[in-house]
C-alpha cells in the first residue's frame, strides 16, 4: 500500500507553484455555461408569486386569471406538506406559487395575475431591541461560564483591573450571490429527473429533491458545471427547485426558474445579526482577566443567533468569563450559512471590546493582542502573524494612540483583528483512471464555486504522475460521479485533494506493477517524474509516460481514492484549524462621516497551499467581501409595514473597484520557531486546509478598530455608514 | 508614448441621434413626431388621424420582428417590444455570456459594447438596439488580450461578473490605453463583483489596456 503523504517541499514540482485557473478562459469568454445559462429545447420559464406582507395568513389563491394569460402553461401552489398548500407567510418575499409560461415575459404576466387574498398579521422586523421584542419571539440560546459560578464582579473590582463596558453590534446582511438561486428542471423519463442547478452540493441534492417525488436519489441527476456564487446559501433543495420540477412534470417540458434579484435578496439567504452588551476587564499591564457578555440577534423567520462559543471569540482562555445568548425570531427572510457562520459576528463584537480595553489602559493595540495570544489556541501562529502583519502595514511608523491629532477633517487609524477556523476535509470519493493512451481522468461529484477546485485537482494529479496540470482531465459537477461532499465550511480542498491524491497514488502503484518487469525493477523502486516512469534516480532506465501506459494493453486502470481512507489516518493529507491576523488602515472624514480604505493586510496560515495563486485570490476576495460588509451592507426593513426596503443592488450596496484600497496578502507557510512555546511550528505538515471562511472573518472587526483609532471614538454598530460615524462623533463617544 | 489616432477609433464622440432614427421608439423621436403632427393638424385634420399618419410608430404589444447586428453578424428574431437586449441575447439567441444579475443597471454584469461604447444590456430594449453594432463577450475569443490578462491576473473567481467586466474593461481600454490606478478605479465603478476579484482586475487592465487599444484600432479582431 502506498504511503499516503505529500512530497517534501524540495520534491514538489507542481504543488505550491502559482498556476492560472484551468477554467479561466471559459469564464472570461462567456463560454462557461452556468445554470442560469442553460436553455433546453422547448423550455418554459417559471416565475414566482411572492408575499408582499411581512406576516400574513393566506385566505385564498385564485389562479384562474393567470391561467388565462396567453402563453401560461401551468401554475403550482407551494405546499406545506404533501397536498396541503402553505397557509402562513412569515416574511416579505415568502413564496406562494410559481407560474410556467412560454416566455419569461408571459411567466411574469402570469405570476402578477395570480390573486392571493391575505389576512395581514402582526410582525416584528426590529432586531436591535431585545427588551422591546415580544416574549414569545425570544428564545434562550445558550450560556457558558468558566469557572462555574465564577464571581465576575470580584475580578472587575480588583485594584489592578481596568474594565470597559459597551454595546456593540452587527446587522443582518445578504449573501447576494450574483447568480441567483435557481435551476432548469427536466424529466427525461416518468421517474427520472435532471436538474441543472446552481448549487454547492452536487452529490447531496438529488436525495433531498427526489423525496418529494418519491423517486430514489439516483433518479435525480444534478448537473452544475459552473455556479455564480453561493457563500453558504446553496446547499439544500429549495421550494423553487420543487416548483420547477412540479411544473416540468405538469407540462412535459423543461422549466427554468431563476430568482429575480428582489427574490434573491429577500428569500435566498441572510446572515444573522448580533448585538451585545460586553464588559471586559484587563490588568493595567494588559492581561485580559475577565469577560462578561449578553448578546442577542436574529436569524430571521427561522430564528437562531450566533452561539456562546464565539463569545468571546478566539480568546477562549480568558480565565474568568460568562456569556449568555438570546435568539429573536423575526419576520425577515431566514438565515442560511454565510461564510464562517457566527465567526464574523463574534469577531466584530469581541475584537471591538478588547481594543476598547487596550485603549482604556493606554496600550498599543498590537502589543495588547500579542500579550494575550496565550489565551488563544494558536499562540505561536498568531504571534508570528502579528509580527508579519505589523511589518507589512508599517505599524511602528503609522500607529498612534486613539484619536488622530493631525489637523484637518481626515483622520487616519489602524486596527487589528485575529480569527480562526476549522476546515476539516469533507468526505470525498474520487475515481482516478489511467488510460492505455496515457490520458488521465479524475472524476468526482464535487463542484467548483470559483475557488479553483478544478485547478487544484489537476495539480494533485500532475504532481503525483509527474505530468503537467493540462495533462489531467478533471470531471466534476455531475451527481453521476462518485459522491463528494458539499462545498461548505472550507472543507472542499482538503477533501478532494485527499481523495484524489490517494486515488492517484493507488493508480500509480498499479501502473508500476505492470511496468516494473519491463524495466527490470520492483514496482516500489519506480518513480513517475518529468513525464517519465523510471527506476528511481536513473533516467536511463525509463519509459515515457505514454510508453508506460501503453503496456496496460486493453485495460485502463481505474481506482477509487477516498477521504477518509479505509484504514489509515484520515487527517494525514488534510487537517483542520488555521489562524489569521488582519490589520486595516483607514481614513475617516469627520465632516462627512465617510470611511475609506487605505490599506489592508491579511496574514493567513492555510496549511499546505496547493495553488498560491487561487488561494491568494480567495483571500483578496474574502477581504473585499469583509470590507463591503464592514462599510456598506445591511438588510433594511420598514418597521411600520415590515417590508424589505432594499431588496436590490442599488440600496443594498456592494463595494466597487474604487472602494477597497490596496490589499496585501501573506501566506504563512513552511517552518518557524514558535515565540510562545519555543517549539518548531511546521505549517505545511498540517496538510491541506480550506480557505473559504478564515480570511472573511476579521475585516469588519479590524476596520471598526481602525475607525476607533482614527477618530478616537468607538462606532459601535456595523456597517460603519456615514450616519453612524457622525452619530458616534456627536456623542463624543464613550461607548454607550 | 502617444498612439496617434486611437481616440478616433473609440467613437466616444458619437451622439445618440442614431437611436431615434432606427427604432422610432425613443423619447426624442416621440417628441419630434408629436411636434410635426401638431403643426400638420392645426388646420383641418383630426389630431388622432394625423398622429397615426406622421406620429410615432406604434408597435407591440405582440411580438415583432427585430434585426440585430451582433459581433458583425445579422440576427433576426421575434420578440415583444418590452424585451430587453439582455433577454433577447440570453433567451432568444442563446448568447449567454452577458449575465443577468440586478436587471436594473446597477451591477454591470450584462455589459456589452454598442457602437463602441459600453452599455448595460438590461437597460436597452432589443428594438432600440436595431441598426447598431452590438459586441458581446462571445465576440472577443480566447486570444483577446483582455481575456488573457484576466486569466493571468486571476481576475475572476465564480466568474459570473467576469464577462461584463471583460467587456467594460475592453471599452475602458479603448479610451484609456495607459490608465492610472485612479482612472481604473473611477472608470470601472459601474461593475460589481461579489467574490471580490478587483485586485486581479486592476492588474489585468494595467497589463492589457495598451494591447486592447491597439487591437481595437485594427477593428477589434484578434489576428494573433
Amino acid at each position: 500500500m502506498p504511503d499516503y503523504k505529500w512530497p517534501e517541499a524540495n520534491e514538489r514540482r507542481v504543488i505550491g507553484k502559482p498556476l492560472n485557473r484551468s477554467d479561466g478562459i471559459a469564464k472570461a469568454t462567456g463560454a462557461a455555461k452556468y445554470s442560469f445559462d442553460i436553455n433546453r429545447p422547448g423550455m418554459l420559464w417559471g416565475k414566482l408569486v411572492t408575499c408582499p406582507h411581512a406576516h400574513a395568513k393566506i385566505k385564498s389563491v385564485d389562479t384562474s386569471a393567470a391561467e388565462a394569460i396567453p402563453g401560461v402553461k401551468a401554475v403550482y401552489i407551494i405546499e406545506k406538506t404533501a397536498g396541503v398548500p402553505q397557509d402562513e407567510m412569515k416574511w416579505h418575499g415568502d413564496v406562494v406559487a410559481a407560474v410556467a409560461a412560454d416566455t419569461e415575459e408571459h411567466a411574469r404576466d402570469g405570476a402578477r395575475a395570480v390573486k392571493v387574498e391575505y389576512e395581514v398579521l402582526p410582525h416584528l422586523v426590529n432586531d436591535t431591541d431585545l427588551k422591546g421584542a415580544a416574549e414569545d419571539a425570544k428564545k434562550a440560546a445558550g450560556k457558558q461560564e468558566q469557572p462555574e459560578n465564577a464571581n465576575l464582579d470580584e475580578v472587575f473590582k480588583r485594584d489592578d483591573v481596568v474594565s470597559v463596558e459597551g454595546n456593540y453590534g452587527i446587522h443582518m446582511i445578504n449573501h447576494c450571490c450574483l447568480e441567483p438561486h435557481g435551476l432548469v428542471a427536466e424529466w427525461t423519463a416518468a421517474d427520472e429527473l435532471t436538474v441543472y442547478l446552481s448549487t454547492q452540493n452536487v452529490s447531496g441534492h438529488g436525495g433531498q429533491l427526489g423525496g418529494a417525488f418519491k423517486i430514489p436519489a439516483g433518479n435525480v441527476r444534478t448537473i452544475c458545471d459552473y455556479m455564480g456564487g453561493g457563500f453558504g446559501s446553496k446547499f439544500s433543495a429549495d421550494r423553487w427547485d420543487r416548483a420547477a420540477a412540479e411544473l416540468a412534470k405538469k407540462t412535459g417540458k423543461a422549466v427554468k426558474i431563476m430568482l429575480d434579484r428582489d427574490e434573491e435578496q429577500m428569500t435566498a439567504g441572510s446572515r444573522p445579526s448580533g448585538f451585545g452588551r460586553i464588559k471586559v476587564g484587563a490588568t493595567k499591564d494588559g492581561s485580559i482577566v475577565a469577560w462578561d457578555s449578553e448578546h442577542w440577534g436574529t436569524g430571521g423567520a427561522t430564528g437562531g443567533v450566533m452561539g456562546v462559543v464565539v463569545m468571546p471569540y478566539v480568546f477562549t482562555g480568558i480565565p474568568t468569563r460568562r456569556s449568555v445568548a438570546t435568539a429573536i425570531t423575526t419576520n425577515i427572510g431566514p438565515n442560511r450559512a454565510w461564510r464562517a457562520p457566527n465567526h464574523p459576528q463574534g469577531a466584530a463584537l469581541t475584537m471591538a471590546a478588547l481594543a476598547d480595553v487596550a485603549a482604556a489602559i493606554n496600550m498599543d493595540e498590537l502589543e495588547f493582542f500579542k500579550k494575550n495570544v496565550k489565551l488563544t489556541g494558536m499562540a505561536d501562529i498568531y504571534a508570528e502573524e502579528l509580527d508579519i502583519a505589523a511589518k507589512m502595514i508599517n505599524w511602528k511608523k503609522k500607529w498612534h494612540p486613539r484619536g488622530d491629532k493631525t489637523p484637518g477633517p481626515i483622520k487616519r487609524g489602524l486596527g487589528i483583528s485575529i480569527h480562526t477556523w476549522g476546515g476539516r476535509p469533507h468526505d470525498s470519493k474520487c475515481d482516478v483512471t489511467i488510460n492505455p493512451d496515457g490520458s488521465v481522468v479524475l472524476q468526482l461529484g464535487s463542484q467548483d464555486l470559483g475557488t479553483g477546485t478544478r485547478t487544484v485537482l489537476a495539480m494533485v494529479g500532475a504532481e503525483t504522475f509527474g505530468l503537467k496540470p493540462n495533462d489531467i482531465k478533471v470531471n466534476i459537477g455531475d451527481s453521476r460521479y462518485k459522491q463528494s461532499g458539499a462545498s461548505g465550511g472550507s472543507t472542499t480542498v482538503g477533501g478532494v485533494c485527499s481523495s484524489s491524491r490517494r486515488g492517484c497514488l493507488d493508480a500509480l502503484a498499479k501502473l508500476f506493477e505492470t511496468v516494473g518487469p519491463a524495466l527490470d525493477a520492483k514496482p516500489e523502486d519506480l518513480e513517475a517524474i518529468g513525464g517519465k516512469v523510471q527506476v528511481k534516480g536513473n533516467a536511463a532506465k525509463s519509459f515515457t509516460w505514454k510508453q508506460a501506459c501503453a503496456r496496460l494493453g486493453m485495460n485502463a486502470i481505474t481506482v477509487e481514492g477516498a477521504q477518509p481512507g479505509p484504514s489509515t489516518g484520515e487527517f494525514k493529507l488534510a487537517s483542520s484549524g488555521v489562524g489569521g491576523v488582519q490589520i486595516a488602515d483607514v481614513s475617516v472624514d469627520i465632516e462627512t462621516g465617510v470611511v475609506s480604505m487605505n490599506e489592508f493586510v491579511a496574514v493567513q496560515d492555510q496549511g499546505l497551499v496547493i495553488n498560491p495563486k487561487t488561494c491568494t485570490s480567495q483571500i483578496y476576495g474574502a477581504v473585499i467581501m469583509g470590507i463591503t460588509s464592514a462599510l456598506m451592507e445591511e438588510i433594511i426593513h420598514d418597521p411600520i409595514t415590515g417590508r424589505r426596503l432594499n431588496p436590490d443592488m442599488e440600496f443594498y450596496k456592494l463595494a466597487g473597484i474604487g472602494d477597497i484600497g490596496n490589499i496585501k496578502v501573506h501566506l504563512l507557510t513552511g517552518k518557524f520557531k514558535g515565540q510562545i512555546s519555543g517549539n518548531e511550528v511546521d505549517i505545511d505538515a498540517k496538510g491541506v486546509i480550506g480557505n473559504g471562511e478564515p480570511p472573511v472573518i476579521s475585516p469588519g472587526a479590524a476596520i471598526a478598530n481602525a475607525v476607533a483609532n482614527a477618530i478616537g471614538v468607538r462606532v459601535p454598530v456595523l456597517p460603519l455608514t456615514a450616519d453612524r460615524v457622525l452619530a458616534a462623533l456627536a456623542k463624543k463617544g464613550a461607548v454607550a | 508614448m502617444k498612439d496617434p489616432g486611437l481616440h478616433n477609433q473609440t467613437r466616444s464622440g458619437e451622439s445618440g441621434e442614431q437611436c431615434t432614427d432606427t427604432s422610432g421608439v425613443s423619447r426624442r423621436g416621440f417628441l419630434r413626431g408629436s411636434g410635426l403632427a401638431a403643426a400638420a393638424t392645426a388646420l383641418s385634420t383630426p389630431l388622432a388621424e394625423a398622429v397615426q399618419q406622421s406620429g410615432p410608430k406604434i408597435i407591440g404589444p405582440a411580438a415583432v420582428d427585430v434585426s440585430l447586428t451582433i459581433n458583425g453578424q445579422a440576427k433576426k428574431l421575434k420578440v415583444e417590444p418590452r424585451v430587453t437586449l439582455l433577454d433577447a441575447l440570453r433567451n432568444h439567441l442563446d448568447l449567454t455570456g452577458a449575465k443577468k444579475v440586478c436587471d436594473r443597471a446597477t451591477c454591470g454584469s450584462c455589459t456589452v459594447i454598442i457602437d463602441g461604447k459600453p452599455a448595460y444590456a438590461c437597460s436597452v430594449l432589443a428594438i432600440e438596439a436595431q441598426g447598431k453594432q452590438i459586441r458581446t463577450v462571445e465576440g472577443l475569443g480566447a486570444n483577446h488580450p483582455m481575456v488573457q490578462a484576466f486569466v493571468e491576473n486571476d481576475a475572476q473567481q465564480c466568474g459570473f461578473c467576469t464577462p461584463g467586466f471583460v467587456m467594460a474593461c475592453t471599452a475602458f481600454s479603448m479610451k484609456n490605453h495607459n490608465p492610472t490606478l485612479e482612472q481604473i478605479e473611477k472608470g470601472l465603478g459601474g461593475n460589481l463583483c461579489r467574490c471580490g476579484t478587483y485586485m486581479g482586475i486592476k492588474g489585468a487592465v494595467q497589463q492589457a489596456a495598451k494591447a486592447v487599444a491597439a487591437l481595437e484600432l485594427k477593428g477589434g479582431i484578434n489576428h494573433a
